[in-house]
């Protein structure tokens, strides 16, 4: 990573095309270091592609990303060591236990044989999951395996994480516990890259960008986004530009 | 290193955790062994048989005793005129009728070659054939002690090499090994990878930092684990339960069998690289690997009477390689020497499989 530079997400006019669907156009955008970066749009505004181009899941058609000070494109192995990414889909084995799994990424991550059981139990304290390490994954309610695959992801203390639609399907409860777990980790000097649908999850963030049609209609602080469109909340930030002004 | 080490600690979480598929995995292939070895048999025993002897002199006397004392025919009746035999494979009483023409032996005697007619019930044609072979050989048998004794004509010898008894078990002992092993190697893989894809975890895997090479080692060493044990297991069967010779070098035949694993597993990483869903990788797995390994390996149906077109088509079929070394091995006991051009045919399909998968196995998604 260059010194001296405050940003860990640098993206400029990054394009992906599938044939003559233009998914994200032309975006251009920058992650301060430590914030928490909501990435938002409706189904099928290109979020998920934008994302998967910065984790290196795609390679973009044009432009060109640097996440943590690596080329996504040129150095996607740099990138994946200094990433956390938690999908949409839930994405910890069913068939293995609690321990097992965070056993299994921290061991991908190389992470050593001491430096694992220790984390296991300070992961597992933090998450008041100690009575469950024993217990399949597959037999845990879906908000604990979503925080479960948060602590996961970022087993490794990757500097920036990615989560896409991480609260997706979970209760009220469990998604506040999630967002004061989203919190915890940026007071800790991790940069949090969220995507989400859930508009008041938007006032959470430090910064938001709303994407529509694969680009970026908007990016600011809640605050300011609110003050601009002379609204009182996210929401109507939001319906008043897909609905075009 | 220790991140593949810690891969693949799941893989085998997965297959251990999942007792019901290990279950079929080592308990199928004894089963089919079982079952082609006791229920599924090439060899006929106890057919019921009606005998129409017109002549009933000392000749054919001998020739009926010397059929009914062989296992394979059983007396049903001695029929009295023509119209009973019609009648007799109509009621399914009997596979197979022998006439004798009157005054046979005098015949006989007098160098008239008397006929022995055979009829068979060609409903089932194998059945037929195999029946009617039977009785020729042991009618055979009788005519060239016959003519011996008399210093007069020719004398028919045939003889079954390596495997005079005809068992079944030579044929269907390589042919459950070659099967198993593309089932186990190739369906168990594909399945696996397309797991990883439908449940979202194959996302987070190339995400992070382990190779995709190791991903993919690291899915195919524990099936060539269970490939393996199930190889031996098949031959221990056949050798003990069975009689199967091993007549060749067993260090060849084991080092065969990995080529063959490995070339199964490559065409199921190839598969795994075309689908998204288990579904699809077990759909195309049954379909596109398993049935032409049965239909075009030469297991079921020799080569020599498939249409040419599929002659042709047997050629790409892996299987059919390893089914001839298998058998050359193991029954004719050939050397290594006589199987090279085999054993290369099959290991270039190998390295051709292996490169065409693992180029197509994509490091990014889309």
């Amino acid at each position: 990573m260059e010194r001296g530079n405050n940003y860990i997400v640098e993206v400029d006019n990054l394009t992906k095309k599938f044939g003559d669907f233009v998914a994200v156009d032309n975006i251009s955008f920058k992650v301060k270091k430590g914030e928490i970066f909501g990435f938002l749009g409706a189904n099928g505004a290109g979020k998920t592609t934008a994302m998967k181009m910065l984790t290196g899941l795609l390679s973009p058609s044009a432009g060109k990303a640097l996440v943590a000070g690596w080329n996504v494109e040129k150095n996607p192995e740099k990138v994946k060591l200094n990433i956390g990414y938690m999908s949409q889909k839930f994405s910890l084995y069913d068939d293995m236990r609690v321990n097992e799994n965070i056993r299994l990424y921290a061991g991908i991550y190389k992470i050593s044989g001491k430096e694992i059981k220790t984390k296991i139990n300070i992961l597992l304290e933090e998450l008041k999951m100690q009575d469950l390490r024993k217990k399949l994954v597959g037999d845990l309610p879906l908000g604990w395996k979503q925080k479960l695959a948060f602590a996961i992801a970022m087993v490794h203390d990757p500097p920036v994480v990615f989560l896409d639609e991480p609260t997706s399907g979970v209760d009220p409860i469990t998604r506040r516990q999630f967002w004061e777990m989203i919190y915890k980790a940026s007071s800790g000097g991790t940069t949090i890259f969220v995507t989400t649908h859930y508009l008041d999850e938007a006032e959470y963030c430090t910064r938001a960008s709303i994407m529509v049609d694969g680009q970026i209609k908007a990016l600011d602080t809640p605050e300011n986004l609110k003050k601009s469109f002379e609204v009182d909340n996210m929401q109507e930030v939001f319906l008043k530009l897909a609905r075009g002004k | 290193m220790k991140a593949f080490l810690a891969f693949l600690k799941k893989e085998f979480y997965h297959i251990w955790r999942d007792p019901r598929s290990l279950l079929i995995l080592i308990g199928m292939p004894m089963v089919q062994v079982i079952l082609f070895g006791f229920a599924i048999t090439n060899e006929i025993i106890d057919a019921k048989i009606a005998i129409l002897d017109n002549s009933k002199d000392e000749v054919t006397q001998e020739i009926s005793n010397k059929i009914l004392s062989s296992r394979y025919f059983k007396l049903y009746d001695y029929l009295s005129g023509k119209d009973q035999i019609e009648k007799s494979f109509r009621k399914g009483k009997i596979k197979i009728a022998l006439i004798f023409e009157d005054n046979f032996s005098k015949k006989l005697y007098r160098n008239e070659n008397p006929q022995v007619q055979i009829i068979a019930d060609a409903t089932d044609p194998n059945t037929a054939t195999t029946l009617i072979n039977y009785v020729s050989r042991i009618i055979l048998d009788y005519q060239s002690k016959y003519i011996k004794n008399n210093s007069a004509g020719l004398e028919v010898v045939s003889k079954m090499e390596y495997n005079p008894e005809l068992k079944g078990v030579y044929l269907f002992v390589p042919g459950t090994i070659t099967i198993i092993l593309m089932l186990i190697s190739a369906m168990m893989t594909s399945i696996s990878i397309a797991r990883e894809k439908e449940k979202g975890t194959m996302e987070i895997l190339l995400v992070s930092p382990i190779k995709p090479l190791m991903v993919i080692v690291g899915k195919v060493v524990p099936y060539i684990t269970l490939a393996l044990i199930n190889a031996s297991t098949i031959l221990l069967l056949g050798v003990f339960v069975f009689g199967l010779p091993i007549r060749g070098s067993l260090i060849v035949l084991m080092l065969e069998i990995i080529l063959f694993i490995i070339t199964a597993l490559g065409l199921g990483i190839f598969i795994s690289t075309k689908v998204e869903t288990q579904q699809n990788a077990l759909i195309i797995s049954l379909m596109g690997l398993l049935l032409p390994t049965i239909i075009l390996s030469g297991f079921i149906y020799p080569i020599e009477s498939l249409p040419e077109i599929l002659q042709y088509v047997s050629h790409v079929i892996p299987a059919k390689w390893f089914l001839i070394i298998l058998r050359d091995i193991m029954i004719r006991g050939t050397e290594f020497g006589l199987i090279i051009k085999e054993t290369l045919i099959l290991f270039g399909m190998m390295v051709f499989i292996l490169f065409i998968s693992i180029k197509n196995y994509k490091i990014r998604l889309e």
